[in-house]
C-alpha cells in the first residue's frame, strides 16, 4: 500500500477489496457514515409509510399489522442502524487525528466490528418480507408482546440484536483502548477535545450496557424455545421485569445517543464564536454526571406500570436531577457564544437549532419526570414529540452539523453553503412541523404507535405528516449536496478550513493524508 | 509503539467487563429483582408459606379482605372465590377456599399467581397453606375446591383497611408435560 | 437567499396554515383542544396543576436562556465588527447556574410528590371494578356484584376501511361502557389477560398497565356526569389503536337502575339459553359479532392474512365436524394469538358466530349451531 489506498482506477477487484479488508480507520469511518446514511434513509422511508398513514384517520394505505413492523423497525433501524454508527463512524475518522494517533488502537477489530453490521441489518430488515412478517412489539418490544406473542420471525430479530451489539462492543473497546493508549505526547486526559471526552463516557456506557440489552434478548430466545419463563407469570417470572433489564440498558442508550452529540456541538460552537468553549473542565464533569446518572434513573421510563410509591419517588427525584447537568451545559454552550465573533456557516446553524430543539426537548424531559404528570403523558404523542426533539434535533443535526464541518477536512473540497443553508430551513422548519402539533396531540389524548385515530385528532396529525415530508425532503438535498461536493466541490487546501478553527485534526493537510501522524505530534 | 501489550490487557479487561455484565443481566438481576420485590412488595408478590408463629390476635382492628380471581389468556376453567369477602382480625387465622372446574375434555394443569393489593401489604399477608404453592391439575371435567389458609399480620399498616388478594390462573398444562416427559 | 427561502416557505405552508384554520370551524372543534384535559377528579387536576406549573416554569426559563442568546447572536456577529474575547472560565458564574437550577428542583419536588400521593390514595372506596385488558377489548367486572361484561369498538370495518363514511364518534364507542356513579369513590383493579395493556381515561388522571399475571390499583371520583373517552396506551398488537376506553359517569339513582337491570338482564340470559334460533337470525347476528371479533385478524372476506392469521373461508375447522369447530372458540389454540373466547363472548355470540363462519363467504355446511350446542360443549359432554 506504498502508493496509497486502492482507487477505481487500479480496477474493481483491488478498488472492492480495499474496503472489505481495509483498517485504515478514515476508510472505516467512512464505510460506518455511508452505511449509517443508508439506514437513515430506510429508517426515513418508514416513517414516511407510517406518516402517510396517518395523514388522515382511517386505514387507507396498509393494515395495522403493518403498520406495527413499520414503527417496530423505525425505531430500531433510527437508533441502532443510523445514529450509533454514526457516531462511530466520526469517532473513527476523528479521534486518531483529534489525539494525534496514527490509526485506532485495534485495527483489524475495527474492520471486523463494521462488517458484521450490514449483516445484522439485512437479517432484521429481510424478516419483513418472511412469513408472519417481521417485529410488530415496538422497539422496545415488551414481553408477553414479543415472546408469547411474537411472530415465528422474532429468533431472526434476537439474532441481529446480538450482532449489532458485538459490533457496539467491539467498537466501544477500540476508542476506549485508542484514547487510553494512543495519545501523542502531551495530550494529557484534560487536553483531548471534548469530542474524544464525550465518545470515551460513552464508550464506556455502551460497554456496561449493551451486554444487558444482549442478556434480556438471550432471556427472550430461552423463553421462546427453550421453556425458560423469566418474563413469563406462569412460570413465576415477571412481565414487568422485562421492562427494568430493557430500561436499564434503555436509558443510558439514550445517553449513548446524545453524549456524543454534545461533544460534536462543543467542537463547532467555539469555532464559529471564535472563542475557546466556556467551562471545558465542567464540560467534562457534567458529561460524567450524566453517564453515572442515567444509570439510576431507568424506570421513569415505567411510572404507570404500578411501582410502590417509594419507587416512584425515588425515580422522579433521580430523573429530575438530570436537569442540572444538563443545564450546565447548555449554559456553557451559550456562554461560549457571548462576546464571541459570530458567523453562522451551515454546521454553526445546525449547532445552534440543536442547542434550541434538545433544551425543548429537555424541558418537555423535565415534565415527563414528574410522575403525576407521567400519568397522563407516558405512550401518548407528548412523549414521541419529547423524545424526537432530543434525538432528531439532538443527534441527527449535530450529526449533519458534523458532516458539513468536518467534510472539507476530509475529501479537500468545499460544500454549496446556499444549498446548505436551504437544508437547514428546510431541515429546521420541517421538523417543528411534524413534532411541534405532536404535542398538542398527546396532551389531547392521543397514544403512540396508533395505526388508526378518532377524528379529534385529524387536523394535527395532517399537518404532522406534511411536515415529516418537508423533513424528508431535505435529506434528499442533503445527499445530494453530500455527493456533489465530494465529486465537483470547489477544490480547497486551506489545512485550517474555518477561521476559527483549533485541535490537531485542522493542523493537518487539507484533504487529510490516508496516513496521518505516523510521528506524533509536538502538544504544547 | 510500546502501546501494542497495553492494548491487549485493555482489550482483554473490557471484554471482561462486557462478559461480566451480559452475566449479570442473565444470572443476577432476575433473583436480584425478585428479592426486592419480595422485601417491597413491588408487584405486590407474596411470600411463600409461612409458617404460624402465635401471635396475639388484633380484634380492636377489622380488615376486609376481597378476593378475585381472573382466568389468563387461553385458560377455559371456570375459577372464582367461593366467599367474596370476608372480615377478619388481624393475627387470626382463616380458611377460604375458591372454586375451580376444569370443563374442557382434556386433563389440565394449571397455576395459579397470587398478587396482593395495596403493594404495603404484601408483606403482612401471610399464607400459611395455599393451592398457589403447587401447580394444580384437574382431569377432564373434574371440580375441585383449592383452599387458601390465611393470617393477617397485626404490623399491617393502620392505614389499610381493605386487602384484595387476586390470583391469576394460568394453563400450565405444555410445560408441565414436558416437565414430566423431561423426568421420565 | 435566506428572505427567498422564508417566503417559499410561506407559500408551501398557506395550504396548511388554511386548513387548520378551516379545521377549527369543522364540527369536531368541540372536541379539538391544544392542551392537557383538567378532567374532573382531583387526580386529573391535580396532574394538570403541576403540568401547568411545570409548562410555565419551563417558559420562563426557555425564554429569558434563549431571550439572552438571540442577544448574543445579534449583537456579537462578526459582520457588526464584534471582536472575540478569549474568555473560557469563571467558576462563580459556573456555581451559580448548578446550584440554582438545583434549587428550583428541590422546591418542584414538594408539589410533585404531593400530586403523586393522591394518585396513590386508593384506600377506602366505596365501589371495587375489575378492569382486564384483552387482546382487543376491555372486560369490567364489579367485584361482589355478579355483573361483569365485555366493552369493545362499536365502530365497523367499513368506517376504518374507507368503505363506509366515518361516524361522528369514529374510534370512541364501544358496545358497552363501564358505568359508575358520582359521588362515589371507585377503585379500579387493573390486569391484563394476554399481553401488556393500559387503561387510560384522560379526565379521570388514570393510566395504569394491564400486566397479564399483576394487578395495580387505581382510583377516581368525581361529580360530574358524562361520557368520558380513554384509550389503550400499550402497545398491545394489531388492534392496539381499535379498544378504545369509554366510561359513563351517572347519578346515583341511574347508576343503581342500570346495576339492577345488568343483574336482571345476567338472570334473564341465563333462562333464556335455551331458545332455538333460526338460520338467518343467527346469520345476522353472527355476521355482527364476526366483524367486531373476529375480522380485525381473519378478515371481512375470511381469507385472514397470508402466513399470521389463517383464512377461515374453505378451512378444515370450518366445513369440518360443529363440535371441533366450538372447541377452536372456547378453547383457543394453544401457541397461537387464538385465545379463548369463551370468557368474551355469550354462548349465544359463540353459536351465532360458528354459524355464521360455516355459512358464510361460500362455505355452506348448512348446519345450524345453537346456543344449546355452546352450552353443551362447555359443560363436557
Amino acid at each position: 500500500m506504498a502508493h496509497g489506498p486502492a482507487t477505481l482506477a487500479d480496477g474493481w477487484g483491488k478498488y472492492i477489496s480495499r474496503w472489505v479488508f481495509t483498517t485504515n480507520h478514515k476508510d472505516i469511518g467512512t464505510l460506518y457514515l455511508w452505511f449509517s446514511f443508508a439506514m437513515f434513509i430506510m429508517g426515513g422511508a418508514f416513517a414516511m409509510i407510517i406518516r402517510a398513514e396517518l395523514f388522515q384517520p382511517g386505514m387507507q394505505l396498509i393494515k395495522p399489522e403493518f403498520f406495527n413492523q413499520m414503527t417496530t423497525m423505525h425505531g430500531l433501524v433510527m437508533v441502532f442502524g443510523a445514529i450509533m454508527p454514526a457516531f462511530v463512524g466520526l469517532a473513527n475518522w476523528l479521534i486518531p487525528m483529534m489525539i494525534g494517533a496514527p490509526d485506532m488502537a485495534l485495527p483489524r477489530m475495527n474492520n471486523l466490528s463494521f462488517w458484521i453490521l450490514p449483516f445484522a441489518f439485512a437479517i432484521l430488515t429481510s424478516t419483513l418480507f418472511m412469513e408472519g412478517g417481521g417485529p410488530n412489539f415496538g422497539w422496545t418490544f415488551y414481553a408477553p408482546l414479543s415472546t408469547t406473542y411474537a411472530p415465528d420471525t422474532v429468533n431472526y430479530f434476537i439474532f441481529g440484536v446480538h450482532i449489532m451489539g458485538a459490533s457496539s462492543i467491539m467498537g466501544s473497546i477500540n476508542i476506549i483502548a485508542t484514547v487510553m493508549n494512543m495519545r501523542a505526547p502531551g495530550m494529557t486526559y484534560m487536553k483531548m477535545p471534548l469530542f474524544v471526552w464525550t465518545w470515551v463516557i460513552t464508550a464506556f456506557l455502551l460497554v456496561a450496557v449493551m451486554p444487558v440489552l444482549a442478556g434480556a434478548v438471550t432471556m427472550m430466545l430461552m423463553d421462546i424455545n427453550f421453556g425458560t419463563s423469566f418474563f413469563d407469570a406462569a412460570g413465576g417470572g415477571d412481565p414487568v421485569l422485562f421492562q427494568h433489564i430493557f430500561w436499564f440498558f434503555g436509558h443510558p442508550e439514550v445517553y449513548i445517543i446524545i453524549l456524543p452529540a454534545f461533544g460534536v456541538v462543543s467542537q463547532i460552537i467555539p469555532t464559529f464564536s471564535r472563542k475557546p468553549l466556556f467551562g471545558y473542565s465542567s464540560m467534562v464533569y457534567a458529561t460524567a454526571a450524566i453517564a453515572f446518572l442515567s444509570f439510576v434513573v431507568w424506570a421513569h421510563h415505567m411510572f404507570t406500570v404500578g411501582m410502590p410509591i417509594a419507587g416512584e419517588l425515588y425515580f422522579m427525584y433521580a430523573t429530575m436531577l438530570i436537569a442540572v447537568p444538563t443545564g450546565v451545559k447548555v449554559f456553557n454552550w451559550i456562554t461560549t457564544m457571548y462576546r464571541g465573533s459570530l458567523t453562522f456557516e451551515t454546521p454553526m446553524l445546525f449547532s445552534i437549532a440543536f442547542v434550541i430543539l434538545f433544551t425543548f426537548g429537555g424541558f418537555t424531559g423535565m415534565m415527563l419526570s414528574i410522575a403525576a404528570a407521567d400519568m397522563q403523558y407516558h405512550d401518548t404523542y407528548f412523549v414521541v414529540a419529547h423524545f424526537h426533539y432530543v434525538m432528531v434535533a439532538g443527534a441527527v443535526f449535530s450529526g449533519t452539523a458534523a458532516v458539513y464541518y468536518w467534510l472539507p477536512k476530509w475529501c479537500g473540497r468545499m460544500y454549496d453553503e446556499t444549498m446548505g443553508k436551504v437544508q437547514f430551513w428546510i431541515a429546521f422548519i420541517g421538523f417543528n412541523i411534524t413534532f411541534m402539533p405532536q404535542h398538542f396531540l398527546g396532551l389531547a389524548g392521543m397514544p403512540r404507535r396508533y395505526a388508526d385515530y378518532g377524528l379529534q385528532f385529524a387536523d394535527w396529525n395532517m399537518v404532522s405528516s406534511i411536515g415529516a415530508f418537508m423533513y424528508g425532503g431535505a435529506q434528499i438535498l442533503f445527499l445530494f449536496n453530500v455527493i456533489r461536493t465530494i465529486g465537483w466541490g470547489k477544490p480547497t487546501d486551506d489545512p485550517k478550513v474555518w477561521e476559527g478553527a483549533e485541535g490537531l485534526e485542522w493542523t493537518l493537510p487539507t484533504p487529510a493524508p490516508y496516513h496521518t501522524f505516523a510521528t506524533p505530534p509536538k502538544i504544547k | 509503539m510500546s502501546a501494542r501489550p497495553n492494548n491487549r490487557s485493555l482489550l482483554v479487561k473490557l471484554t471482561g467487563l462486557a462478559v461480566a455484565m451480559f452475566m449479570f443481566a442473565i444470572f443476577v438481576l432476575p433473583p436480584l429483582y425478585d428479592l426486592f420485590c419480595e422485601i417491597t412488595g413491588i408487584g405486590g408478590k407474596t411470600d411463600g408459606a409461612y409458617t404460624a408463629v402465635a401471635v396475639e390476635v388484633d380484634t380492636s382492628r377489622e380488615i376486609e379482605v376481597q378476593f378475585v380471581a381472573t382466568n389468563n389468556a387461553t385458560m377455559p376453567w371456570d375459577f372464582y372465590p367461593i366467599e367474596e369477602r370476608v372480615i377478619v382480625h388481624p393475627g387470626e387465622s382463616r380458611e377460604v377456599a375458591f372454586y375451580a372446574q376444569n370443563r374442557t375434555g382434556q386433563d389440565m394443569v394449571a397455576q395459579a399467581i397470587p398478587n396482593v393489593l395495596p403493594n404495603n401489604a404484601a408483606d403482612y399477608f401471610h399464607k400459611t397453606e395455599c393451592f398457589c404453592f403447587n401447580n394444580q391439575p384437574l382431569a377432564a371435567g373434574e371440580s375441585a375446591e383449592l383452599a387458601l389458609v390465611f393470617i393477617i399480620d397485626p404490623d399491617l399498616p393502620v392505614s389499610v383497611n381493605t386487602v384484595t388478594l387476586s390470583y391469576t390462573m394460568f394453563d400450565i398444562t405444555d410445560r408441565a408435560i414436558a416437565q414430566v416427559s423431561q423426568v421420565q | 437567499m435566506l428572505k427567498r427561502a422564508q417566503a417559499l416557505f410561506l407559500r408551501l405552508l398557506s395550504p396548511v396554515i388554511a386548513l387548520a384554520i378551516a379545521g377549527n370551524v369543522s364540527a369536531e372543534s368541540a372536541t379539538r383542544q391544544l392542551n392537557m384535559p383538567q378532567g374532573v377528579t382531583e387526580v386529573s387536576q391535580a396532574a394538570y396543576d403541576i403540568h401547568m406549573i411545570m409548562m410555565w416554569i419551563c417558559t420562563v426559563i426557555g425564554v429569558a436562556v434563549f431571550g439572552f442568546m438571540f442577544y448574543v447572536m445579534y449583537a456579537h456577529r462578526k459582520s457588526r465588527g464584534a471582536v472575540a474575547a478569549n474568555f473560557h472560565e469563571n467558576h462563580v458564574v459556573e456555581l451559580i447556574w448548578t446550584i440554582v437550577p438545583a434549587l428550583i428542583l428541590i422546591v418542584m419536588a414538594i408539589p410533585a410528590t404531593t400530586a403523586l400521593l393522591k394518585v396513590y390514595d386508593t384506600e377506602n372506596a366505596d365501589i371495587d371494578i375489575k378492569v382486564t385488558g384483552y387482546q382487543w377489548k376491555w372486560q369490567y367486572e364489579y367485584i361482589g356484584e355478579g355483573v361483569k361484561y365485555m366493552s369493545e369498538l362499536r365502530t365497523s370495518q367499513d368506517e376504518i376501511y374507507g368503505r363506509a363514511p366515518k361516524g361522528e364518534h369514529y374510534l370512541r364507542e364501544v358496545t358497552e361502557p363501564l358505568v359508575i356513579p358520582t359521588g362515589k369513590k371507585v377503585r379500579f383493579l387493573i390486569t391484563g389477560n394476554d399481553v401488556i395493556h393500559s387503561w387510560w381515561v384522560p379526565d379521570f388522571g388514570v393510566k395504569r398497565d394491564a400486566v397479564p399475571g399483576l394487578f395495580t390499583a387505581a382510583w377516581a371520583k368525581t361529580d360530574v356526569p358524562g361520557t368520558y373517552v380513554g384509550e389503550c396506551t400499550e402497545l398491545c398488537g394489531i388492534g392496539h389503536a381499535f379498544m378504545p376506553v369509554v366510561v359513563e359517569v351517572k347519578e346515583e339513582a341511574d347508576y343503581n337502575e342500570w346495576l339492577a337491570g345488568k343483574k336482571a338482564e345476567a338472570a334473564e340470559y341465563a333462562s333464556t339459553i335455551g331458545k332455538e334460533w333460526t338460520f338467518d337470525e343467527l346469520m345476522v347476528r353472527g355476521e355482527e359479532v364476526y366483524e367486531r371479533s373476529c375480522a380485525g385478524c381473519h378478515q371481512s372476506d375470511g381469507n385472514g392474512i397470508t402466513g399470521v392469521f389463517p383464512a377461515l373461508k374453505d378451512s378444515p375447522i370450518a366445513l369440518g365436524a360443529k363440535e371441533g369447530h366450538i372447541a377452536v372458540l372456547i378453547d383457543g389454540v394453544a401457541g397461537t394469538s387464538m385465545q379463548s373466547f369463551a370468557d368474551q363472548l355469550s354462548e349465544v355470540d359463540i353459536a351465532a358466530v360458528v354459524h355464521y363462519e360455516r355459512n358464510a363467504w361460500g362455505n355452506d355446511v348448512g348446519d345450524i349451531t345453537q346456543p344449546i350446542d355452546v352450552l353443551n360443549y362447555k359443560q363436557g359432554q
